[in-house]
């Protein structure tokens, strides 16, 4: 009895260690940029365009694509995702077909990402002639987190009790107004977790853009979707790879950026989240 | 099925039927759960269905709004007729099936929206074109919610007791204004002041609704309800008025079960 609760015991703390290393690590990761890039921040560097010169450098074009680029993928990955999700749960049925579709998403969930950059350049550069473009990031960025988004969303939706379901329809509702007043809503914040998830993985890709040909020195910004562009982590990609000190400075820089975007992001979704479950309770 | 014995037949086709099943079968996946059950259910009456637990008394009642679409490989045989129309004619939309025929589940389901939005969704959606909010107080004011509630219409539905709940989602089917309302064990899951709550008001239902209840509660049967049709393994084993088959029921199988030797 006395060892169980001492193995009990010995798990508790090994599981309690292993936690904390994994933030100190973050920790460090954190504390290291921001003591190397801090000091190169400031309102110029977010209004600059890149530059040999490290003191004359700035993001503006790398900032631009990057929320040109998610604000495009969002677009074309929400409808895209929600509506398949809704497809196989609701819809689809248990037929072959959907089994089909049901595993293949699982499996394009674990394709590495150069893997959807091979797919973006033959099919959008190249194939449908969209060259080296906003739309095409966007397009090959939402190949790459549609199984995310899927996946988290029919999560989600199957967790929509049928009591509910079986409500709708017997009170006379058709199968599609069940689903767009009652399993949606109900579902959503669980699909908002997976949209977050997706975008977030999107935002700080950098191997796909890199294989479409994003540009790596852009002095402009991106218009409209049939620009050429450039995006921050490809920029920090290009800042790290040069020799001098001051690059990487910057490149830290332009990573503390990027985590803002990221987190300000995250934490809209979180607060549009607590919001919908607040309404729900 | 030569243990059936339908002793209302004869009073009941004086009567107007609104609902008429005949040689009713279901089955899940090849494995029959309701096998050849005929009866009707008269207009303004209160009609329940009793059973020992799996006798297929929910199965049966499921089929008569078409709520057994939705389960997958179930299979259904025999013949349906609503105001004499075959329900699973070719030609009918399920969906127009279930204006007329509302149901109230097991568990009180109410959506998670406000209260106002339980009742009003489904006229909502089936374009009703008076006032919604007339038709709201109204539908609460029927199932005896409306007092409960009237201050508080916009709070959450998950909000009420159990008891309350279950009357709103009656109150919910009432808003379609069907002529049929199922009920499927509608108080199995409330305490006996909410049930009691519940049976009065089906008391006060019948004049305008037809009434269909699955009920594994033998007292609340003979209380409540005009007809009663006792089933057992799929079988309808007895039909007759309530108050016939509780006190003198002509087969032995239905003696046993409603003086309590079994079930």
């Amino acid at each position: 009895m006395r060892r169980r609760h001492a193995k009990a015991r010995v798990f508790a703390k090994f599981c309690g260690l292993v936690t904390w290393l994994g933030t100190a690590l973050l920790l460090v990761l954190l504390w290291q940029i921001f003591s190397d890039g801090l000091r190169w921040l400031d309102i110029d560097f977010l209004r600059s365009f890149p530059s040999r010169f490290p003191e004359r450098a700035g993001i503006l074009s790398a900032l631009a694509g990057t929320l040109w680029l998610i604000s495009l993928v969002a677009i074309i990955s929400i409808p895209v995702g929600v509506a398949t999700a809704i497809y196989i749960e609701e819809f689809g049925g248990k037929g072959k077909l959907v089994k089909i579709i049901d595993i293949n998403i699982s499996n394009l969930a674990g394709v590495p990402s150069i893997v959807y950059g091979i797919i973006g350049l033959t099919l959008f550069v190249r194939g449908l002639q969209l060259e080296r473009s906003l739309i095409s990031g966007a397009l090959t960025m939402s190949l790459l987190i549609l199984p995310v988004i899927i996946i988290a969303s029919r999560e989600a939706i199957r967790t929509v009790p049928d009591s509910i379901r079986h409500a709708a329809i017997a009170l006379g509702g058709t199968q599609w107004q069940t689903v767009w007043s009652h399993v949606l809503p109900a579902s959503f914040p669980g699909i908002l977790t997976g949209v977050i998830l997706g975008l977030s993985r999107a935002i700080g890709e950098t191997a796909p853009l890199i294989m479409i040909g994003a540009l790596t020195y852009v002095a402009f910004v991106p218009e409209g979707p049939m620009d050429s562009f450039t995006a921050l982590p490809i920029q920090i990609f290009n800042w790290v790879s040069r020799p001098q000190e001051e690059f990487h400075e910057l490149a830290a820089a332009a990573i503390i950026v990027l985590l803002v975007v990221l987190l300000s992001m995250n934490s809209f979704a979180i607060f549009i989240r607590h919001k919908m479950e607040k309404k729900l309770q | 099925m030569s243990s059936q014995s339908i002793n209302a037949e004869t009073a009941a086709t004086e009567l107007d039927n609104i609902l008429e099943m005949e040689n009713v079968s279901v089955a899940y996946a090849g494995n029959y759960a309701v096998k050849n059950v005929s009866f009707n259910v008269a207009r303004n009456a209160i009609t329940s269905i009793i059973g020992p637990s799996g006798c297929g008394k929910s199965t049966l009642l499921r089929c008569l709004n078409r709520m057994n679409d939705f389960i997958l490989d179930a299979s259904i045989e025999g013949n349906i007729r609503f105001e004499g129309q075959d329900i699973y004619a070719r030609e009918v939309d399920a969906v127009e099936v279930r204006h007329h025929i509302g149901m109230v589940f097991q568990k009180p389901n109410p959506f998670p929206k406000s209260i106002f939005k339980n009742v009003a969704w489904g006229p909502t959606v089936n374009r009703y074109q008076g006032s919604i909010t007339e038709l709201v107080e109204r539908s609460l004011k029927q199932a005896s919610l409306w007092d409960e509630v009237k201050d508080r219409l916009n709070d959450s539905a998950l909000g009420l007791s159990g008891g309350q709940q279950q009357r709103l989602c009656i109150a919910r089917a009432l808003a379609m204004e069907p002529n049929v309302l199922l009920m499927d064990e509608p108080c199995s899951a409330l305490d006996p002041i909410s049930t009691a709550h519940i049976e009065d008001l089906m008391f006060d239902l019948k004049s305008r609704y037809t009434i269909v209840i699955v009920t594994h509660n033998m007292q609340q049967a003979s209380r409540v309800s005009d007809y009663t049709a006792f089933m057992e393994m799929g079988n309808l084993i007895e039909f007759d008025e309530s108050e016939r088959l509780f006190t003198r029921p002509s087969n032995q199988r239905t003696e046993d079960y409603v003086s309590g030797r079994f079930g």
